[in-house]
């Protein structure tokens, strides 16, 4: 559900409406998928399919990330759409800073892939565990929603996190990244709804207040 | 808008859609507490098909800002000078000649929920030619593609949090939700905040449209003051001689942020 009550004096907000299924020639950039400075040995890929509550995949949805850096710092930095600027286009990350930010259209499968650094505690809050914030659009989504991939490496982490703490185990479940393939690759598939015959569980969604 | 994978045996007519939106919109001021419960629209909204099948059934985590004020997405991206080009922001200079339509200059200030502006944030907006067409190989509508518009633009706000675009006016387009069923004009915004929390994606619309009573995108904001707030005004001081029309559209960008948790502790 949405915030019910706005904190008093708050402004009255602006709507969400979809996304449409025509952002493909404005918002998806070159390297999008492309967090991890270029060949850094730490980076990790994760990647999976976003399914609707028939289970059918979902290609025309835009899935962003958003997590601290290395050093847990959370100003992130500029650069992740760079621009040439004599011909105007999208040339992408420089390969060197961490932006922090990654944007992965679905491709026609319903499939996206994000190579980026392991995700990383804010260095305000060092013990606590990891996850890569991410936030869901998609034709026929009429608001975004709100999600997060925690990884395995962090059971421990886990059992102290304030949301995972209290979900029930099913549901807790639905956050967590798989170990898949080969070594540092990760499988984190998105449920828009659960099935109707249990066929599928839905993915845990967020909303702030 | 494509349609469902399995389109209905009947297709709901413009009546029907009218009817489930009259019915929605009667229900959420029924509510006991009166009014909607949200500007926002709700998911789980039928007479805009596509979300049948692409709302979750669970009610949302709530997770709280004060009692978690380490949260990730209370925080969010950075953009800079190296992310757009001056260009981006004029949709009319992009091809060697001018686009068809009505120019227009979009303009206004981006705050949030506590009246703070949204300081050198990435705004970006797309949208249809003056035809109604998008320059997008799954929109098979049979109105011209403009060679001179592609309609993406992407803009920086300055320290007052305010956003300026010039582009033309686009076209309303048919879709197939249901039976003649139109989307009126609008432009797509994409907007950041100072968190990731306050991350908004809607569309803008124009005064005077006689399309919007009809739509079941725009009336799944069941609030009619929430669903004015989506509709641009026109400002004559925004207006350039011989140039272009100038629309004034403001947005206030809902959730919490690390500073605004900072200031409630």
């Amino acid at each position: 559900m949405p915030p019910t009550t706005p904190p008093s004096g708050a402004l009255p907000v602006t709507p969400s409406q979809t996304i449409g299924p025509f952002f493909g020639h404005a918002l998806p950039f070159p390297g999008g998928e492309r967090i991890a400075p270029a060949g850094h040995p730490d980076t990790v890929t994760v990647h999976g399919h976003v399914r609707d509550g028939a289970g059918a995949p979902v290609p025309d949805a835009l899935l962003e990330f958003w997590q601290a850096d290395p050093d847990g710092g959370l100003t992130g930095a500029p650069g992740s759409l760079r621009r040439d600027p004599v011909t105007g286009a999208v040339i992408g990350r420089n390969g060197v800073d961490f932006t922090g930010f990654g944007r992965v259209p679905t491709d026609a499968d319903g499939r996206y892939a994000l190579h980026t650094l392991p995700a990383t505690a804010p260095a305000g809050c060092p013990g606590a565990a990891p996850y890569l914030a991410v936030c869901v659009f998609a034709r026929g989504l009429l608001h975004h929603l709100f999600t997060r991939v925690y990884f395995p490496e962090h059971e421990a982490a886990h059992a102290a996190d304030a949301l995972l703490s209290r979900l029930p185990e099913d549901r807790a479940r639905t956050l967590l990244a798989r170990p898949d393939g080969p070594a540092r690759h990760y499988r984190f598939d998105i449920h828009l709804q659960g099935a109707e015959d249990g066929s599928h569980e839905e993915t845990v969604f967020l909303a702030f207040r | 808008m494509t349609p469902s994978m399995t389109p209905p045996a009947v297709q709901p007519t413009q009546a029907d859609i009218s009817r489930e939106i009259a019915a929605r919109e009667a229900a959420a001021h029924a509510r006991p507490e009166g009014g909607p419960a949200s500007a926002h629209p709700a998911r789980n909204y039928p007479p805009y098909r596509s979300s049948i099948h692409r709302h979750p059934r669970q009610p949302l985590v709530a997770v709280d800002a004060l009692a978690d004020p380490e949260a990730v997405e209370l925080t969010g991206p950075a953009f800079g000078v190296t992310d757009l080009t001056d260009l981006d922001a004029d949709l009319t200079r992009q091809h060697p000649g001018e686009p068809l339509g009505e120019r227009i200059t979009v303009s206004g200030r981006i705050l949030d929920r506590t009246g703070r502006p949204v300081r050198g944030q990435l705004v970006e907006i797309w949208q249809a030619n003056a035809a109604g067409r998008y320059a997008h190989r799954r929109d098979r509508h049979p109105a011209p593609l403009d060679p001179n518009f592609t309609g993406a633009g992407r803009a920086l706000t300055d320290d007052d949090g305010r956003y300026a675009f010039t582009t033309v006016k686009p076209g309303a387009y048919p879709w197939r939700n249901h039976g003649n069923a139109w989307r009126p004009a609008h432009i797509h915004f994409s907007l950041f905040g100072s968190a990731f929390t306050q991350r908004l994606i809607t569309q803008m619309y124009f005064p005077g449209d006689p399309l919007l009573p009809y739509d079941p995108v725009l009336a799944s904001v069941t609030d009619p003051a929430a669903r004015a707030r989506l509709v641009a005004a026109y400002d004559h001081e925004l207006s350039r001689p011989e140039r272009s029309l100038g629309y004034r559209w403001d947005i206030v960008l809902d959730g919490p942020s690390a500073t605004w948790t900072e200031e409630g502790r």
